[in-house]
Order: structure tokens, then C-alpha cells, then sequence
């Protein structure tokens, strides 16, 4: 018998069946990879096992014999960890007070001394070095990962759980990460990693179970997997076309220019410092960094929801760096937001009445104030057909379809405009290799008729794939311009790190 | 096509059933209350519906005391749609009435065709105003307005005393109470029926409903004013200005307060004095959460509060309770719509059957793939 076993467990919600029948065995000291879609039922199945939700049917076994999780306290104390993709840590606290946070051994008068000499000792051995005494909001996310993990040993965890641990590190944190992940399992240690970046998984895992639709697909033995492609395939169900197929082109006019744009925020802390760039028709733009790095500011400033403090945006040679939202959408631009439930979507409107939200005041959609309800309804049935959004019909709530399904009708929306310049930021965050797959093409085919193209993404492949220029933003500055031709993992992964490229020192490096 | 209509009707329907509930539970309780007191809540509920309903005249009673909470109610409706919430309509009905009887109490030569229209502007623009200035001082200052809507009725009601007690006052009345002149013939409002006192208000009032409804479900503006109410960041990326819409709305909010102001003044009221309106506005919220803020809800919600209150004084006589069961009627309505979660209370046996046919449907799904 294996390690760590769940066997039949299924779970079943108000409306959704999320397991259903599902094994998982695992060995000691590998690290076993859950691989799925958004949705599959990766995260379900692993809250199952940290006592956050209970099954509804199924057994659990570790080391044989038969495992009761309460809640998480209790799962701590069997020793199964778990690091939350969004971090269980109090940002106001320091290090060391979020590391005994709630333990059980905690006397009325806290030690904090002797925790943090035994939480140094165990920092050091796994060369994560972490200064005990520091508020956790000073610390990067790579740290505060860190410090997850860190946490989760220093409860004696011997099963750790990293929920998509890489979404938020760059490429040499990964690295990093890696390492410690080899360390831990030649301890003997159990890592289980949720993930859906078969790059990774091919990287670093021993075994790999595929989840579909809340089942277990297979457990295969990762060196018997031949390419990504094959992986691919088992999570989705069928075989899926990974390469984009991208004309070469000539750019034409520059459409777009940000010339030296500065923005500081509220907290007087400069989000954006003399970025410069510009975007050609036809042409599409990467903008790429670890997240927070000044993308989103830059995408408020470049569709008026910012205004700059310093330097210009110019907009098919219009200075519109004070301009209002309206006048630029009303310029062609199109503008798909980062944060769809927020910014734009109502899921308490059907989604008919989403659909009209941008194209308002156009021929057709309303005539002297009114809107032509009849028409816009026989418009939007088109394009939802034309865009695939799976739905009964138009006057269904937005709220009730699935997240893949809402980003295909904002999607649809957005390009339904005919836009000459289309901002998309994060476009497929969140979505299924299908409905990504899809979204790309469809970006693909903006540029084809010669729409310039802003795209921000965290995810590397997909900014290498689609891009024909690639900006880098660290905190705030441009680290450097690449053709997609120059660019590789390793480059983009140190300039997102604080790297700059030949041509783009700061200017008082520059004079030394 | 038939699917849509069919999902037209259903999403028409979606949750429609709660103020029925609620309705039905209130009345419930209340009649335990009045059975506990040693009343008899059938012979209440008897003589309540044939004060309301069983003469004509009972009807233009009820009819009549709908009026005003179909404006009040709208009032509050049309400010929550842009997502403000006016607990001010009392205020800006005040205010209304005041601007109203101005022009109604004076001009006696003027035409009635000249002189009603001019006053009901008045008092429009008057309680319009009331109702920006709360809006303002959100804008400009980030005053909340819950906050600033409240505390600007008690500002408008002891204004309204202050210019009754002397500026306005009617110093030539027999009673020793202050109170304004009386509205002059040509301000007075038509009577519908002969021998009731039902006037032309309701009208004004359902045209008030079928432009509300109108402007929120069929124009360019309205659309953009609900989307601005459910989210202001949405609204912002689409490029609409937050701060104009919610002012818009708090006009029209104002306005349609103004507008039961100076109506009750020319056709019921005759003159102004001290205190005239109570809590009206608050009256106008309970009617607008019970009808979900949409117009045939409030209709109805207006006309079931309106019947409540002309029947009260019958019931009163008949059964001997207090017509004060009213608000506590009225009180547990409201607090059934708004708690409406209540009533999705499940039980955990129905949930377990629940999972038991979803396991079928899974198992049967498992045979077929």
C-alpha cells in the first residue's frame, strides 16, 4: 500500500459534482503532480485533504491506516502542509509572529526568541534565508512563498501541498523553488503539486495524475511522457493544436506611442517611471513582468482610467494623455480589463445587457435615446454563435455562465467594435487550454487585419508565442525591448528580475 | 425562439415570489398578535378590506392614500438604480410642497390650466434641488449620504415650521394653530370622481410609473444609470462619469418627492402647516423594497399599503384594534423582503436527496461516456 491514498472520493456541491470517484496513491518522497484545468477538481480534491472541506464519499488512508481530517489544525498536526495559492499571511505581522501564529504549543507569553533561532536553523538548511524580525508586507511574493513553505516545516509537515506555486514567481525564483522541492523529497519529504504548466510538471515531478471533470484520468510516471503535447492531450480529452500559426508581416504606421509616461499613485510611490514604447499597425506588443510590476498602471493610463503624471500617450496621433475613457474607446481602441467580475462584466445583468455596454450609442443599437431592443438582441445572438459562448440564450444572467464563456462574450464584445487598437490584459487568465487556445487565435487574427496589439501576460509562453515585440517592466521601467526572435526564458527571466538590457541603464549607471 | 420567450418568462419570474411570501407570513403573525390581544383577526382583517375596498368612496380613500407613496417610492427607486440610497424623499417632499403652496396660495387670476402646471414645477424643481444638494455634498466632500439625506429632512421639516410659524403664516385664520394660506380655486386639483376625493394625481402618478419604467428599461440614459448603480468600476471603464449619473438620478429623486409634495398640498392638504407629512418618505422605502423597484411592484406594493392605512380607522371601529397594527403589519413586510433569506432555508434531508439523485445523474452520465 502506498504512502498517501484516497480512494472513490467524491464531493459533491449544492450544484456541481467536483469529485467524483477519484484515487490518488502516493509514494513517499516523490512529488506527485495533479494536473487538470481550471475546474477539473484539482483544488477540491486537496482541500479534501487538508480537512477544509469533508467528502461526501471515499476513504483516506496514510501509511496505512485509516485518516480522519477534522479541519486544517488537524491536518497540520498529521503533518500534511498546504501553501495557498493566494498566501495565508498576516501582512501587518512579522515573520515570525505569522510563523506561530495559532500553534498549538503557544504559551500564554509568547517565545518568540527561541522560535526564531529554531525557524533561522531551518531557513538556513534549506537556503531560504528569511530575517525573522521583518514585517511580512516587506517582503517580495517570492519570499512570502518562501515563508509558506518554511512555515508549513516548521510544523513538521511531511505531505506538502503547493497549490500553483510558479504563478506568481519569475522564472529564476522557479529555479529557486525547484531546488528546494528536490531537497525536501531527498529528506523524504511528499510534495504534491498543483499545477497546469506541463513544462513544470515535466520538470520537476516523478508521477503525474490527470484530473478531468471532477474524475481521475490516469497516473502516468512522468519520464514515460514523451512531449507536453501528450500531457496536453490527457487533460483535455482530445488533441489540441498548442502552436499558433503566425504570419510573417510587415508592421505598418505607429498607432500608439508612450513616450517617458511617469505615473505615481495616491501613496506617492512612482508605479510607472519613464516608460517608452511604441506600436506599429498589425503589430503585437508583449508587455511582460511579474505581476504588480506597473502593467496595470500602464493599461489605466494608455485607456484614460489613469492619467499620467508625466510624458504623453499618443493615440493615432492624437496627444490623448488627458483624455477621458469615452474618447478613447471612441477613437477605436478596445479594451479587454484585467479583472473581468469588476470591471467588465455585470453578473446580475443578462447577457444581452453586457453586450450593449460599450457600442451604446451606435447606428442600430439605439436610436435618439432609445434602445432598439429587437435588433440588439437578433446582433447579439450572432455574436455569441460567431464567439462559441456556450449559453441557452441571450437573456440568460452573465453571472451563470462559466468564467470561460463570460471572457468569450467580453472578448467578443471588445473585438465586435472593429478596433484599431486593442489592449488586452491578462486576456485568458484563468481559462481553459481550449478557450485560451481560442482567445489567441482570435488575437492572431486582429493583428492579420492590421490591429495594434497591447498585450500584457504573466505567462512567458504566451507572450514569446504571440508577441512580435516583448517589454519588460520591472518595478515600474522598462528593462528592455526584445524582437521575439532574440528572446528566450533565461533573457526575459532576468530582465524581469530587475536586469537591464544594453541601451536601457539607469542614467546615473550610465555616467559612472 | 420559444426557448428565449420561455427563459424571458422565467427570468421575468426569478425570485417574484418572495413579496408574496412575505406578505402572507406578516399577515400571519399579525393576526396571532391581534388573536393574543383578545381581538378577533378575522372580523379585523373583515372590517380592514371593507374599509378599504367596500364603497366607492373607501376606494377613492385608498386610491388616494396610494399617491403619494407611489412617488416617494419612486423617489427612492430611481436614486438606488444609480446606487444611492435617498432616505431623504421626506425632506425633499417638504421642501416641495413648500415651493408649491408658494405659487399655489398666490396669482389668484392666473388660469387653473397655467396655474396647477406652474406650481407642480415649482415644487419639482424645489424638491429636485433638495435632492441635489445631498448629491453634492457627496461629491464634493465624500459625505455619505445615508447620512446627509436624514439629517437633511429634519433641516427641511423645521425650515417648512419656521416659515409656517411667521413668514408664510395666515394671520386672518380662526384656528390658533400656524398654518399657511389655503391654495386658491385655480390651484386646486380636478376631481376624478364626484363625491370622493380622488384626484387627478393618480394620474400623474401612473404616467410617473410608465415613465420610470420607460427611462430604466428602454432608453440609452437609464441603461447607462443602472449599470453605474450595480458598478461603479464597471461603469468607469465603459467611460461613464459616476459622479454626473448619480447627480441625474438624485435630481429625479428629488423631483418625484417635490412632485408628492405640492400634489397632496392642492388636493388634499389645501393649505401647509406645521409637521403636515409625518415620515412620509419612509413609507415610500418600505413600498419600494417590497416591490423590488420595478414599476408594477410598486403598483401593487403602493396600492396594498394604501388600502392598509384607508382601512385602518374601519377596523379600528369594528374590531377594536388599534390601528397602530398597521405599522406592525407594514414593519414585518418589509422585514420579510429585505431577510428574504429565510425563507431559502433548507432542510438537510432535502439536500441529501439532492446529492442522492446527482450521484444517479453521474453514475448515468458514467454508463453513457
Amino acid at each position: 500500500m502506498a504512502y498517501l491514498e484516497m480512494k472513490h472520493v467524491s464531493k459533491y456541491f449544492d450544484r456541481v459534482a467536483a469529485n467524483v470517484d477519484v484515487n490518488l496513491s502516493i509514494e513517499k518522497g516523490e512529488v506527485h503532480a495533479l494536473l487538470g484545468e481550471n475546474g477539473a477538481g484539482k483544488s477540491t480534491l486537496m482541500n479534501i485533504l487538508y480537512g477544509v472541506y469533508h467528502q461526501s464519499e471515499g476513504e483516506l488512508f496514510l501509511d496505512g491506516e485509516k485518516l480522519h481530517i477534522k479541519d486544517p489544525k488537524d491536518a497540520i498536526e498529521k503533518g500534511i502542509g498546504m501553501v495557498h495559492q493566494h498566501f495565508m499571511l498576516i501582512p501587518e505581522l512579522t515573520v515570525i509572529e505569522n510563523v506561530v501564529l495559532g500553534m498549538r504549543e503557544n504559551k500564554a507569553i509568547l517565545d518568540l526568541k527561541a522560535a526564531a533561532q529554531k525557524f533561522e536553523a531551518m531557513s538556513e538548511k534549506y537556503g531560504m534565508h528569511i530575517n525573522p524580525w521583518v514585517k511580512v508586507d516587506m517582503l517580495t511574493v517570492g519570499h512570502q512563498q518562501r515563508l509558506e513553505i518554511l512555515k508549513a516545516l516548521y510544523r513538521n509537515a511531511n505531505i506538502l501541498i503547493l497549490d500553483e506555486p510558479t504563478a506568481v514567481l519569475t522564472p529564476q525564483e522557479v529555479g529557486v523553488l525547484f531546488k528546494v522541492i528536490r531537497q525536501l523529497t531527498a529528506e523524504g519529504k511528499t510534495i504534491i503539486f498543483i499545477s497546469h504548466k506541463m513544462n513544470e510538471i515535466m520538470e520537476i515531478c516523478d508521477y503525474c495524475t490527470v484530473l478531468r471533470r471532477g474524475r481521475t484520468v490516469q497516473t502516468v510516471k512522468v519520464s514515460d511522457i514523451k512531449d507536453k503535447q501528450e500531457l496536453a492531450t490527457l487533460m483535455v480529452g482530445h488533441a489540441v493544436e498548442l502552436n499558433m500559426h503566425k504570419s510573417i508581416k510587415e508592421p505598418g504606421n505607429v498607432i500608439l506611442k508612450v513616450d517617458k509616461l511617469t505615473y505615481t499613485n495616491k501613496l506617492k510611490v512612482d508605479k510607472l517611471k519613464e516608460v517608452t514604447f511604441d506600436i506599429h499597425e498589425g503589430e503585437i506588443v508583449g508587455i511582460c513582468g511579474v505581476d504588480d510590476n506597473g502593467q496595470s498602471e500602464l493599461i489605466k493610463c494608455i485607456t484614460g482610467n489613469e492619467t499620467a503624471t508625466k510624458g504623453h500617450v499618443t493615440i493615432l496621433d492624437e496627444d490623448c494623455t488627458h483624455a477621458g475613457v469615452r474618447h478613447i474607446l471612441d477613437k477605436g481602441v478596445s479594451h479587454i480589463p484585467e479583472d473581468r467580475h469588476n470591471m467588465a462584466m455585470i453578473k446580475n445583468l443578462s447577457i444581452n445587457e453586457n453586450l450593449i455596454l460599450m457600442a451604446l450609442k451606435k447606428d442600430g443599437y439605439s436610436k435618439h435615446g432609445f434602445i432598439d431592443w429587437k435588433w440588439v438582441t437578433k446582433h447579439n445572438q450572432e455574436l455569441c454563435r460567431e464567439y462559441e459562448v456556450k449559453t441557452p440564450d441571450v437573456n440568460e444572467l452573465a453571472g451563470n455562465l462559466s468564467g470561460g464563456n463570460q471572457q468569450k462574450f467580453v472578448v467578443g464584445r471588445e473585438l465586435d467594435r472593429n478596433p484599431k487598437i486593442l489592449v488586452a490584459m491578462h486576456p485568458d487568465r484563468g481559462l481553459d487550454i481550449g478557450a485560451t487556445k481560442y482567445i489567441q487565435r482570435r488575437i492572431l487574427a486582429e493583428r492579420e487585419k492590421g490591429t495594434g496589439v497591447v498585450l500584457v501576460s504573466t505567462e512567458l509562453d504566451e507572450i514569446m508565442e504571440l508577441s512580435d515585440k516583448i517589454v519588460v517592466l520591472n518595478n515600474g521601467e522598462v528593462m528592455g525591448i526584445l524582437d521575439q526572435k532574440e528572446a528566450t526564458v533565461e533573457k526575459l527571466g532576468l530582465m524581469m528580475a530587475g536586469e537591464r538590457m544594453p541601451g536601457y541603464e539607469k542614467e546615473s549607471d550610465a555616467l559612472d | 425562439m420559444e426557448q428565449t420567450n420561455k427563459n424571458k418568462v422565467m427570468q421575468f419570474l426569478r425570485g417574484k415570489q418572495y413579496p408574496f411570501i412575505a406578505i402572507g407570513v406578516a399577515l400571519l403573525i399579525s393576526g396571532c398578535i391581534i388573536k393574543a390581544m383578545g381581538f378577533d383577526p378575522f372580523l379585523a382583517l373583515k372590517s380592514l378590506l371593507s374599509g378599504a375596498l367596500g364603497t366607492t368612496n373607501a376606494w377613492g380613500e385608498t386610491l388616494i392614500k396610494m399617491i403619494p407613496l407611489i412617488f416617494t417610492a419612486l423617489s427612492f427607486s430611481v436614486a438606488m438604480k444609480s446606487g444611492i440610497v435617498n432616505l431623504g424623499a421626506t425632506g425633499q417632499v417638504y421642501i416641495g410642497s413648500l415651493a408649491g403652496t408658494l405659487i399655489a396660495t398666490n396669482f389668484a387670476g392666473l388660469p387653473a390650466i397655467i396655474h396647477i402646471p406652474l406650481a407642480l414645477i415649482a415644487g419639482m424643481a424645489a424638491g429636485g434641488a433638495y435632492g441635489w444638494l445631498a448629491i453634492a455634498l457627496k461629491n464634493k466632500f465624500g459625505a455619505n449620504e445615508l447620512v446627509t439625506t436624514i439629517m437633511l429632512n429634519y433641516i427641511a421639516i423645521q425650515f417648512v415650521n419656521y416659515m409656517v410659524s411667521d413668514p408664510i403664516r395666515d394671520y386672518g385664520a380662526t384656528t390658533a394653530l400656524p398654518q399657511s394660506r389655503m391654495v386658491t380655486d385655480t390651484a386646486v386639483l380636478t376631481k376624478i370622481i364626484p363625491n370622493t376625493r380622488l384626484h387627478i394625481g393618480l394620474f400623474i402618478a401612473i404616467a410617473a410609473l410608465i415613465l420610470y419604467y420607460i427611462l430604466f428599461w428602454h432608453t440609452t440614459k437609464g441603461y447607462e444609470l443602472k449599470v453605474t448603480g450595480l458598478s461603479q468600476s464597471v461603469s468607469k471603464y465603459a467611460g461613464m462619469n459616476v459622479k454626473k449619473n448619480q447627480t441625474i438620478s438624485m435630481v429625479m429623486a428629488g423631483a418625484l418627492a417635490g412632485m408628492c409634495g405640492v400634489i397632496e398640498i392642492l388636493a388634499i392638504q389645501s393649505r401647509i402647516t406645521q409637521d403636515w407629512a409625518g415620515d412620509i418618505g419612509f413609507d415610500g422605502v418600505a413600498v419600494a423594497l417590497l416591490g423590488g423597484n420595478t414599476p408594477v411592484g410598486i403598483g401593487l406594493s403602493a396600492f396594498l399599503f394604501g388600502m392598509l392605512s384607508s382601512g385602518a380607522n374601519k377596523m379600528q371601529m369594528m374590531a377594536k384594534v388599534p390601528n397602530a397594527v398597521i405599522y406592525l403589519v407594514q414593519g414585518l413586510v418589509v422585514l420579510f423582503v429585505v431577510g428574504r433569506n429565510i425563507f431559502i432555508w433548507k432542510s438537510k434531508k432535502k439536500n441529501e436527496k439532492k446529492i442522492e439523485k446527482m450521484k444517479q445523474a453521474v453514475h448515468k452520465e458514467q454508463v453513457e461516456v
